[in-house]
């Protein structure tokens, strides 16, 4: 096969490899964004195979430690079926976290880093990592 | 005799029920973006006027640590909202009438909590604490779930 054949190849090989990834709310933005935390993933592991659903899911309604007392878990203020309201420690009500619910969801850059900034400090007392980022994105993403 | 007693009773009660029904604290609204859009992401955006700028200065240096949270911002976005809040304050020479909500707090103490200030206390002596712990209410913070227009700037008596 000749190398600009193989590359065709490649690429729609990869194409529909996306298209089955991808959420029915595609949104440019929040793929964008998953890119970047892809790219991250694979530049701390080289083994990086891609984002998942289930492991999303399991670190969205864990218990973890590390953090402050009173929010153990992502679903202290989220609600911990995430296609209803959370709430905030001072009650304020939080819009759903699943893109099926509310589309705006992880499609601003500087809201995602902001808040997995504040979040992930007060329920792992640390980043997460950009593996356990696209985990939590994907798996809103198909709920 | 007895008809004018009578009447004044009922003229006393109208007037005090009247005065109740218009009874309630407004402050100007919040008008500023970033203070809006930062700072009620948890809770509404408490009005600036309720607490001295010496309060506010405080609690803006170390957003990181917020009430056991974090709500770090960009340096310059803190830097704008500082500045609003410190010239919305109760004792900003802007703020009309911001003396009330400093009555009683002395000179040097620097309240992180409006509800910690005397005037919110005596304020809200009258009600039981079984109310703010109820899950519908949570905290003293939430004024809104009592004061529905809170994040108008009116603080009207607390309906239910
Ligand atoms: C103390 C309460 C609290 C906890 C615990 C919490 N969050 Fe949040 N989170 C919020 C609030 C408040 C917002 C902003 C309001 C909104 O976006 O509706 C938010 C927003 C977010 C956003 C931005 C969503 C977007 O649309 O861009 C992400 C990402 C996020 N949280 C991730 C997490 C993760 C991951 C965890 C667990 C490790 C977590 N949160 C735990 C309160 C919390
Ligand atoms: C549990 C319900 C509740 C919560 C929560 C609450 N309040 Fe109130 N508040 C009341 C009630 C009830 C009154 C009226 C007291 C009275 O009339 O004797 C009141 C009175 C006030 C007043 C005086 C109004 C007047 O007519 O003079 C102000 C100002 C006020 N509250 C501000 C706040 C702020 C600010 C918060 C949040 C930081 C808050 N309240 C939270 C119930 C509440
Ligand atoms: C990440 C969430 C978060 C953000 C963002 C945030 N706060 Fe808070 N804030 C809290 C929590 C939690 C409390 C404590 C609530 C309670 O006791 O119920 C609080 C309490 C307060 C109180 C005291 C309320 C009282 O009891 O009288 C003030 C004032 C306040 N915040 C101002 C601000 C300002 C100003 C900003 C913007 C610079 C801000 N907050 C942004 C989470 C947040």
């Amino acid at each position: 096969m000749s190398n600009s054949r193989k590359i065709a190849l490649i690429s729609l090989l990869s194409l529909t490899n996306l298209a089955m990834v991808l959420p029915a709310a595609a949104d440019p933005a929040r793929d964008a964004i998953l890119a970047t935390l892809a790219e991250e993933a694979k530049k701390a592991d080289p083994a990086f195979g891609g984002f998942s659903a289930e492991r999303g899911q399991a670190f969205f309604a864990a218990k973890h430690t590390g953090g402050k007392p009173d929010t153990p878990s992502c679903t202290s203020c989220h609600s911990q079926d995430p296609t209803a309201a959370g709430e905030t420690r001072a009650g304020k009500r939080i819009e759903p976290m699943a893109v099926s619910k509310n589309p705006s969801r992880f499609n601003k850059v500087e809201e995602v880093n902001k808040w997995f900034g504040r979040n992930c400090n007060s329920v792992l007392g640390r980043e997460c990592t950009a593996v356990e980022k696209g985990d939590f994105i994907t798996y809103l993403s198909a709920k | 005799m007895k008809r004018l007693a009578l009447l004044s009773t009922i003229v006393f009660t109208l007037g005090l029920s009247g005065l109740r029904a218009d009874e309630g604290v407004k402050v100007s609204p919040i008008d500023h973006a970033a203070t809006l859009k930062e700072c009620g992401g948890c809770h509404i955006a408490f009005p600036p006027q309720m607490l001295p700028s010496r309060s506010w200065t405080k609690m803006m240096g170390d957003l990181a640590n917020h009430f056991g949270e974090n709500a770090a911002l960009d340096q310059a976005v803190q830097d704008d909202i500082a500045t609003y809040l410190a010239a919305h304050a109760a004792d900003a020479p802007a703020t009309k009438g911001g003396a009330r909500f400093t009555k009683g707090l002395g000179a040097d103490t620097v309240p992180l909590r409006i509800t910690e200030t005397p005037y919110w206390k005596r304020e809200h002596d009258e009600i039981a604490a079984s109310r703010f712990s109820d899950p519908k209410i949570k905290s003293k913070a939430n004024c809104i779930a009592c004061h529905r227009t809170a994040d108008k700037g009116e603080f009207l008596e607390g309906d239910e």
